[in-house]
């Protein structure tokens, strides 16, 4: 089943004035319902603005969004019901925390919904779990966490709208190796509890490459490439070229299968490549 | 005097208010940093060194305990300019540093102050925008700058004083790749060429790699300390202290868990891809 | 959107104005709009529409920019036009019920527009020509006298070039949390006036905790860069004035000569 499904989506910034710019172009794009996608593209690749389209906070140029298979710019008065279908964490979400509480600052969205509040509160709760917030933290001042925390407010403030997807843009900006490795951890057990569709826009293909199934690689304001991470780091070099980093262990084993020896050049976990390199490393004196 | 940077017992702690409770933040560091050298500092979110780097510049002062900069107690309060003409500070944030509304009128912020004659902070200015390779943007508004590109203004601000030391207090935490790039590649330039000292505090081990020296801070207190190689082939207590080690660091761990004679100080990918060649080679003569 | 505003904007420019000094130029604007007030009859009208006009050709910066600066006024000239319509006592020409339209309503009614347009255009094609850091420093310099007086001019241009530096800055952020609070679902753009305003403070209460947070940055790396006020400073850029200002200033002055003379004639 499709979630997201764009037909030939371009946006195009300051149209009919000396300032044009296509932000993204003829985009066809279908992404399946409940993938785990990486997106990727250096600064004004698009990925930005296209994101921003899934949610209808940016309205296309030309072309069309479908989520879920329906049209959302079909109804105009419907556009709110679609952020509440597509939960959409911006880059440092800690600076949009405005609420007295953290439980009141989670529950703005599904206040904004219109719910009960016995659903309200069952959904801030959940949403706490899922990002690992305890609960002594539900009556503090957001404005007194560390960085990390507020962050993790800031995301349950999306998650406790129980979107059919959630796209984070750079969730792990700025913070430190444990607390990156702990956020895209929540993020990965939340895909596999809700068997959503997440989408995560990332500068590190290491992240990407750990984290999800499928990738999607931006460049000059149209899908590079959409498939699964294995295909796209077949393509590590033309990645490099567009100046993404690619993992040290893909450049590492691209070098070595250039000096000849018989390893894939398409690697990019290190413990994927520990064992290929055992394997061949095993193979002395068979 | 070799020292740019000398901390001796150095404590600090402040109160929070509103429990009256005394947090302590650093606790007994003896830090030295020679001039010339490059040093990156490690540690996770809160664990103090952003308020050690703070020392160095006398934004902080220490509760017990001393830092020296240059010869200079920083509680010399007579000598504070002279202390912080010698220890630039480049923070996280370009777009929080940048004063003026021209790049090169930012540039010139800190010589104006110092009350440097114009021709000379003209001059000075053209240099260390030269030496940033930010040139040719000098009419600009900072705002029409990519991050690096606004992070190198910064930093061609601190140099136009001409410092002794540079002190970076991770400057390419914002920075999309690219970017982290540029400033990587001017903050090198800046050691190499231009012989200043440099401290940065990073979460980029591969940035840190790149260092003559680390120092990793936890709780408040140096941990550990040495050569990149020293301290990157110490991958468990590492990881113990919620801080990471480059993956072909990694990589080498782990083979050598399995068994493979991979030498533990492997940092860089060059060194990576040279050792598993020469590994495998030997293994298909070996045959 | 918010990216739109135009106003307080400067096009870099080599041209005749762009090279005057700063000083002199915001004394001609002063000039130039003292100018607008004392015209008498349509002849100094057109003496100052064409000493404008001839001002934005010599600057090459395209007419209808400047002309763009004047439509954020336009209701204030609208509801100014339309009082003097309808309440200025007079030669009737119209009238609707209790409403009269009078010649002298209509024919002030237009001088006025006519003078709020010049004036903007004027003060737009100041901004546009000089530099914002540029104005400030000539505010700057223009207004050292005051500091025998104790007034902090040294404090206050730095407070304007802070401000002018962080604008851009704030406008992005507050596009930016607008968006994350819209993708919570937060109605901006419906309800009554209350309501309205309530839906702003998710934006507002954010923006300023982060304009604080900047602030404290912006501080501490100023501290940094040992900045301790406006004593002992010295300038990077200098400002003199130049023949260029000589002859503008020249210009400014047959412009107000010939105003006063048709005043007085006609």
């Amino acid at each position: 089943m499709i979630m997201i499904k764009t037909e030939n989506l371009s946006h195009i910034y300051s149209a009919h004035t000396p300032f044009e710019k296509v932000a993204i172009g003829n985009i066809n794009l279908e992404i399946e319902q409940g993938a785990f996608v990486g997106v990727i593209g250096h600064t004004g690749s698009g990925k930005s603005t296209l994101i921003q389209h899934f949610n209808g906070l940016l309205k296309p140029t030309s072309g069309k969004i479908l989520i879920d298979g329906k049209d959302i710019w079909e109804n105009k008065q419907q556009i709110r019901q679609v952020r509440f279908d597509v939960g959409l964490v911006f880059q440092y979400p800690e600076y949009q925390l405005f609420e007295e509480t953290v439980y009141q600052d989670i529950a703005f969205g599904p206040t904004n919904m219109g719910l009960s509040k016995e659903e309200i509160h069952n959904r801030v709760i959940e949403a706490m779990e899922f990002v690992g917030l305890k609960e002594k933290y539900a009556k503090k001042s957001p404005f007194d966490l560390s960085g990390g925390q507020k962050r993790r407010v800031a995301i349950a403030g999306v998650i406790a709208m129980r979107p059919k997807v959630l796209i984070l843009d750079e969730p792990t900006a700025g913070l430190d190796p444990k607390g990156r490795d702990q956020i895209l951890g929540q993020i990965k057990e939340y895909h596999k509890q809700t068997k959503s569709t997440v989408l995560l826009v990332s500068h590190s293909m290491e992240d990407i490459a750990k984290y999800t199934q499928k990738v999607l690689v931006m460049n000059h304001a149209s899908v590079f490439a959409y498939d699964t991470v294995e295909q796209i780091f077949t393509k590590s070099q033309e990645i490099t070229k567009m100046g993404l980093s690619v993992p040290q262990v893909t450049k590492v084993f691209y070098q070595l299968h250039q000096r000849g020896f018989a390893l894939e050049n398409d690697v990019y976990t290190v413990k994927y490549a520990a064992n290929e390199i055992l394997k061949l490393w095993n193979q002395r004196g068979e | 005097m070799n020292q740019i940077i000398k901390t001796q017992h150095l404590r600090f702690e402040y109160i929070r208010e509103d429990e009256n409770e005394h947090i302590l933040v650093l606790d007994n560091i003896n830090v030295q940093i020679q001039k010339g050298e490059f040093v990156a500092i490690l540690g996770h979110n809160g664990s103090g060194k952003s308020t050690l780097a703070k020392h160095f510049n006398a934004i902080l002062l220490p509760t017990e305990g001393l830092v020296m900069v240059d010869g200079i107690d920083t509680t010399q309060s007579e000598r504070l300019f002279d202390i912080r003409q010698k220890v630039g500070m480049v923070f996280q944030n370009p777009d929080n540093q940048i004063v003026a509304t021209i790049v090169e009128e930012d540039v010139a912020f800190a010589l104006e102050n110092l009350g440097v004659a114009p021709s000379e902070i003209r001059r000075r200015v053209d240099e260390a925008l030269k030496t940033v390779d930010m040139y040719e943007f000098r009419e600009h508004a900072p705002h029409q700058l990519s991050g690096g590109q606004k992070q190198r203004i910064a930093i061609a601000g601190i140099i136009a004083m001409r410092p002794e030391c540079i002190v970076l207090d991770e400057p390419t935490a914002m920075l999309d790749p690219k970017g982290r790039q540029e400033v990587l590649k001017t903050i090198m330039d800046l050691n190499q060429n231009e012989k200043t000292t440099v401290a940065i505090i990073t979460h980029y081990m591969d940035e840190a790699a790149l260092a003559d020296r680390v120092i990793v801070i936890d709780h408040g207190k140096v941990v550990m300390e040495g050569k990149p190689k020293e301290i990157f082939s110490q991958v468990e207590q590492l990881k113990s202290l919620g801080l990471d080690v480059p993956q072909v660091t990694e990589l080498c761990y782990l083979l050598r868990q399995q068994g493979m004679p991979v030498p533990v100080d492997v940092i860089t990918e060059e060194e990576c891809v040279e050792v598993l060649t020469q590994l495998l080679q030997s293994d298909i003569k070996g045959d | 959107m918010l990216k739109d505003i135009t106003i307080g904007q400067y096009f870099p420019g080599k041209s005749f104005l762009h090279r005057m000094d700063p000083r002199m130029k915001i004394i001609l604007t002063t000039a130039f709009i003292v100018l607008l007030f004392i015209v008498g009859n349509w002849m100094g009208f057109v003496i100052s529409i064409g000493f404008l006009i001839t001002a934005i050709a010599v600057s090459q910066i395209p007419f209808l920019l400047v002309l763009k600066g004047v439509k954020p006024i336009i209701p204030l000239v609208i509801f100014t036009s339309v009082l003097n319509i309808f309440f200025v006592d007079g030669q009737v020409l119209l009238s609707i019920g209790f409403l009269r339209i009078t010649l002298e309503g209509v024919l002030l009614a237009l001088k006025m527009t006519i003078r709020i347009i010049c004036l903007i255009m004027g003060t737009s094609l100041l901004t546009y020509t000089t530099s914002p850091i540029a104005l400030t420093d000539a505010i700057e310099r223009l207004l050292k006298p005051l500091n025998k007086i104790r007034f902090p001019v040294h404090e206050m241009a730095m407070m304007m070039t802070i401000a002018l530096r962080f604008i851009p800055t704030l406008i992005e952020e507050t596009d930016k949390i607008m968006s994350a609070q819209k993708a919570r679902g937060a109605d901006l753009e419906s309800g009554n006036l209350l309501q309205r305003a309530k839906a702003l403070v998710p934006i507002l209460i954010p923006l300023f905790v982060s304009a604080f947070r900047r602030a404290e940055e912006l501080a501490l790396a100023m501290e940094c860069r040992c900045y301790h006020g406006g004593e002992g400073r010295t300038r990077m850029r200098q400002l003199s004035m130049s023949r260029l200002d000589f002859y503008g200033a020249a210009i400014t002055a047959l412009c107000f000569i010939a105003v006063i003379v048709a005043n007085l004639l006609l």
